[in-house]
Parts: structure tokens; C-alpha cells; sequence
């Protein structure tokens, strides 16, 4: 009995490590991935579609906001330039925004706060599975966007961060125009009505509705308004994007 | 259609458990709270400094070094992962990729399992060969004790699903097929701004992943159980049966299949 339990034991495994092989060069391959991406663009077209760019993200009540707000990713970003400002408790921050805009501008938080702001309880949805609910206050992005006299013509923001995930190589994130424009796409500097911590951003990082965790781009430097991120790092749109996740973060 | 079932339908799982390794914990609700896991499968060191893999569900915790928590990798030394190596796709841990096959084999799958419900419907093979007929629901308690015996009908009769066939075939497309898509769909929060109400009638969207989970093991059930009807009620003949449509009946013919009356013909039709 054992023997006969440990080979279908032993065939299971065998055979599963066999599917799992044959598809590891599959995913090693030059042509696997280019195959599989298929799926990414198809996925945003057909959401796009079912969930036109107007639909809002489900707004959440007090009682639904996590007790602890999981920060994932960097922490404490050790560039000097931000220790700098942090020491300072973010007094000197100022947030560039130039790129395809007719009046570049360097923003401090006061500045963004005079601008059109939006208070809203939503669920983040890490890549990795988990969740967590929080109180954002921040400015619309929309209202960043005309402050600064966006180029019709333009395609994406680009969000630069302080902090970089390995030497030279700074986070960074991108959403298209229509996103940018969704009223639910903030420039956040308040978590549950405190100053946003910095574990989770200090003093400013976005938020996008509907979209996964890493497109929320934590400790903003700069937004950049451009037609293309082609020459920006690895040329995928992001961090984790040059690491081969998908650009459309919405599934 | 069948097979790229199979196929669709493992590498989804496979791949899925890649997925599932990113954070091997299911919550009831909106939010991952921490203490409030309903399953876990978790790591930690002994006193002697060994790692030890373990399962948590329920306030009950289970050790289960080699296999949940912690497990071989590729190179042969133990590492922490919610599932073992040789069961997720990719091997090593790789959620970027994991979830480009899942998202591929998805659209096969759904696309796939809407060519089947169209034909089967155009065919009349849900209608006639799926739907449970007054006669069906009459003798549910003979087909019930005749499965618990493994007695397996014989002749004509085995030419049309039985009760519990037709009972288990509608659940495992209808609930379980559109079960597990739309699980998924609700974990995706561009499509949550259109499916909240469905969201929230199932508990949130962490209720929605571990459904999805759920769902996913009961495929693996029903596949065991089929597997095992299949291989005790003449391996050959049904597996010809799903490949040609030609199944033999008792009495030693061979039953062809009429132009008109293909599907009815096919037993286990699984095309």
C-alpha cells in the first residue's frame, strides 16, 4: 500500500514538475512572454470597455478604514535629497511639474492645497493579493494638470520619486491622460486626516482609483507631462513595469 | 473544446498558486487585517533554527514542512513559499510572469467556455442530453446508490448522462465556470468600479479571492472524481467516446452516431 501511495505520490509530482518545467522555458523564451502579453492589451481594451473611464471606484465608509494602512514596498527612502527635506519635516518640498505644460511650476504642499482638493475612502489592492482601506485627502490631478497648462497633445504623466529601489535606478510610475483626468486620481498629502507618514509617501504621493498598488507612486519628486515614456528608464512606463509587470495595472 | 479545457484549466491553477504564493493568506471581507486570516500558510524557524513550513486555519495550526509554507526550490534547498515549486508556474517565485499566463489561459478559458455553452445550445445538448428531466429527478436515489456501488449503467442506458451526471455537469459549468470568472473579475479594481454590487453582495473583495480560491480546489475535485468515473466505467471506450463520438455499447456494436443525434450519441460529450 505505501509503495503503491508513494508512486501516484511520486507520479503526480513527477508529472506536474514536468508541466511546470516545460513551461519555465516557456517563460524563458523570447517568444513565451510576447505570446502571453497578448492578454495584457486585450484586458484593457475589454475593461475599458465594460468600465467606461467615467466609473468611479467604490467610496468607503469611516467604519471601513483599515486600522493599520500596510506600507509596502520602500519605507524610508535613504536618497540624501530626500533625508534633506524630511529633516526639515517637509517644509522646503516643492513638486515639479514641467514636460508638456505651457507654465512649469514648482508646487508646495500650500500651493496644491489652494487647488481644487478631494477627500475620498478607498480600498488599495496590492498586485500581491491584500488590501487595505484608507482616508485620502489630496489635489485633483485634473486640477494640477490645468494649473500648469497641459499640452492637449500629451499622452501620460509621469510620476519621478525619491526614492530609488536600486543604486541610480528611482521609482517611478505613468497613467495615460484619461486616467490622470479621473476625478478620483489624486495627488495625495493626507492619510485618515493626518499628514501623510512616510512610511506610506511623505509628503505627497498618488493616488489612482482603480488600479493596482504599484501604480500608486509614493514620495513624489516631480510629474512629468509627456507624449511618450519610451526614454524614461527601461522604457516600460515603471518600475515594476521595467521588471515585467503589466503597464495597465486595473486587474 | 475539452481539452483545451485541460489545458486552460491547469496551467490557471498552476499558475494561480503562483499568484496565491505572493501573499499566501485569505481574508473574509474588504481588508487583509492581520490576526484575522482565515488560512495561512506560514513559516517560521524552530528552536534548532530548521525552517518550518505550516498551514493555519481556524485557530488550528498543522506542520507541513516540504510541501505547504515552506518547500524545496528549483535549486534543492527549503524555502519559504505558500505552495511547492513543482506545482506553480513558473517554478521559482515570479509573480510578474504568473500572472501573464493566468491572464492568457483566462481568456482561453472564457472564450473557450462560451464556444461551448453557444454550440451545446444550438445543439440542444444542454437542453436534452444536461437539463434533468421529471424521469432523471424520479431516480436520483437508484443513481445515488448505484454510484455509492460503482455500478455503472450498462447498454442504451449508457448513452445518456444519469441524474447525478447531469446534476454535477450543470454546477461545475454554471456554477463553478461563471463562479470562478467572476471571483476573479471582482479582484480586479478597474472592473469594481462597475461590479461593487457584486463585491459587496459576496463580502468585499477579499471574500471575492478566497471564492475564487475555493472554487479553484473544487475544480480540482470535481477533475479527480471524473478522472476516477472515467477509469472504472472502461477507460478505452469512454475516452474514445470523447475524442470520436463512437461509443460501444454491451451488445457488442458499435453505436455510430446519426448526423442528427451526434451529441446524444457522444457519451461523455466533452468536445
Amino acid at each position: 500500500m505505501t509503495d503503491r501511495r508513494s508512486f501516484l505520490r511520486m507520479a503526480i509530482m513527477g508529472t506536474a514538475s514536468l508541466i511546470v518545467a516545460g513551461c519555465d522555458r516557456i517563460s524563458q523564451s523570447s517568444w513565451g512572454p510576447k505570446v502571453l502579453d497578448k492578454a495584457e492589451g486585450l484586458n484593457r481594451r475589454v475593461q475599458v470597455l465594460l468600465s467606461p473611464s467615467s466609473a468611479m471606484a467604490k467610496e468607503y465608509t469611516e467604519a471601513d478604514i483599515s486600522s493599520v494602512f500596510h506600507p509596502n514596498g520602500t519605507t524610508m527612502p535613504s536618497t540624501p535629497a530626500y533625508q534633506a527635506l524630511m529633516a526639515n519635516q517637509f517644509r522646503d518640498y516643492k513638486l515639479q511639474v514641467d514636460g508638456m505644460v505651457s507654465r512649469p511650476a514648482m508646487l508646495s504642499i500650500d500651493d496644491l492645497k489652494k487647488l481644487d482638493t478631494r477627500t475620498q475612502i478607498t480600498r488599495h489592492d496590492c498586485v500581491e493579493g491584500w488590501s487595505a482601506i484608507g482616508k485620502w485627502q489630496g489635489t485633483l490631478l485634473s486640477a494640477v494638470l490645468d494649473h500648469v497648462g497641459a499640452d492637449p497633445q500629451a499622452r501620460f504623466v509621469v510620476f519621478h520619486c525619491f526614492d530609488e529601489m536600486d543604486v541610480n535606478t528611482p521609482y517611478y510610475e505613468s497613467v495615460d491622460i484619461d486616467e490622470a483626468r479621473h476625478p478620483q486620481t489624486l495627488l495625495a498629502f493626507a492619510l485618515n486626516d493626518k499628514p501623510l507618514p512616510v512610511p506610506n509617501g511623505a509628503p505627497l504621493r498618488l493616488r489612482v482609483g482603480r488600479q493596482l498598488g504599484y501604480k500608486q507612486a509614493k514620495y513624489l519628486s516631480r510629474i512629468e507631462v509627456v507624449k511618450s515614456f519610451d526614454t524614461i528608464g527601461d522604457g516600460n512606463g515603471g518600475y515594476w513595469e521595467d521588471q515585467g509587470y503589466e503597464w495597465y495595472a486595473g486587474i | 473544446m475539452h481539452w483545451v479545457n485541460v489545458i486552460a484549466l491547469s496551467l490557471m491553477l498552476f499558475s494561480g498558486l503562483q499568484i496565491f504564493n505572493a501573499h499566501p493568506s485569505l481574508y473574509w471581507g474588504n481588508r487583509s487585517d492581520r490576526g484575522k486570516e482565515l488560512l495561512t500558510l506560514g513559516a517560521h524557524r524552530d528552536s534548532a533554527g530548521n525552517l518550518v513550513g505550516t498551514i493555519r486555519m481556524g485557530g488550528h495550526e498543522f506542520t507541513t514542512t516540504g510541501v505547504l509554507g515552506v518547500s524545496k526550490g528549483s535549486d534543492g534547498t527549503l524555502e519559504v513559499r505558500g505552495f511547492p515549486s513543482w506545482l506553480t508556474v513558473p517554478g521559482p517565485g515570479w509573480l510578474a510572469m504568473g500572472r501573464r499566463w493566468h491572464f492568457f489561459f483566462a481568456w482561453v478559458f472564457v472564450l473557450n467556455g462560451l464556444c461551448y455553452v453557444s454550440y451545446s445550445l444550438a445543439r440542444r445538448h444542454l437542453q436534452r442530453d444536461l437539463w434533468p428531466t421529471l424521469n432523471d429527478w424520479r431516480g436520483i436515489g437508484h443513481s445515488i446508490l448505484d454510484h455509492i456501488r460503482f455500478r455503472h449503467p450498462h447498454g442504451e442506458e449508457a448513452l445518456r448522462y444519469n441524474i447525478l451526471q447531469r446534476l454535477a455537469y450543470l454546477t461545475v459549468i454554471f456554477v463553478f465556470g461563471v463562479g470562478i470568472v467572476l471571483m476573479g473579475l471582482a479582484m480586479s479594481p478597474r472592473m469594481d468600479a462597475v461590479l461593487s454590487p457584486l463585491v459587496e453582495a459576496v463580502g468585499g473583495r477579499q471574500s471575492a479571492r478566497t471564492i475564487h480560491f475555493i472554487i479553484a480546489w473544487a475544480f480540482v475535485a470535481f477533475v479527480l472524481i471524473h478522472v476516477f468515473e472515467v477509469l472504472i466505467s472502461g477507460v478505452f471506450n469512454q475516452l474514445r467516446g470523447m475524442i470520436t463520438g463512437y461509443y460501444k455499447v454491451d451488445t457488442g456494436k458499435v453505436h455510430t452516431a446519426e448526423p442528427d443525434e451526434t451529441i446524444s450519441a457522444e457519451e461523455p460529450s466533452h468536445d
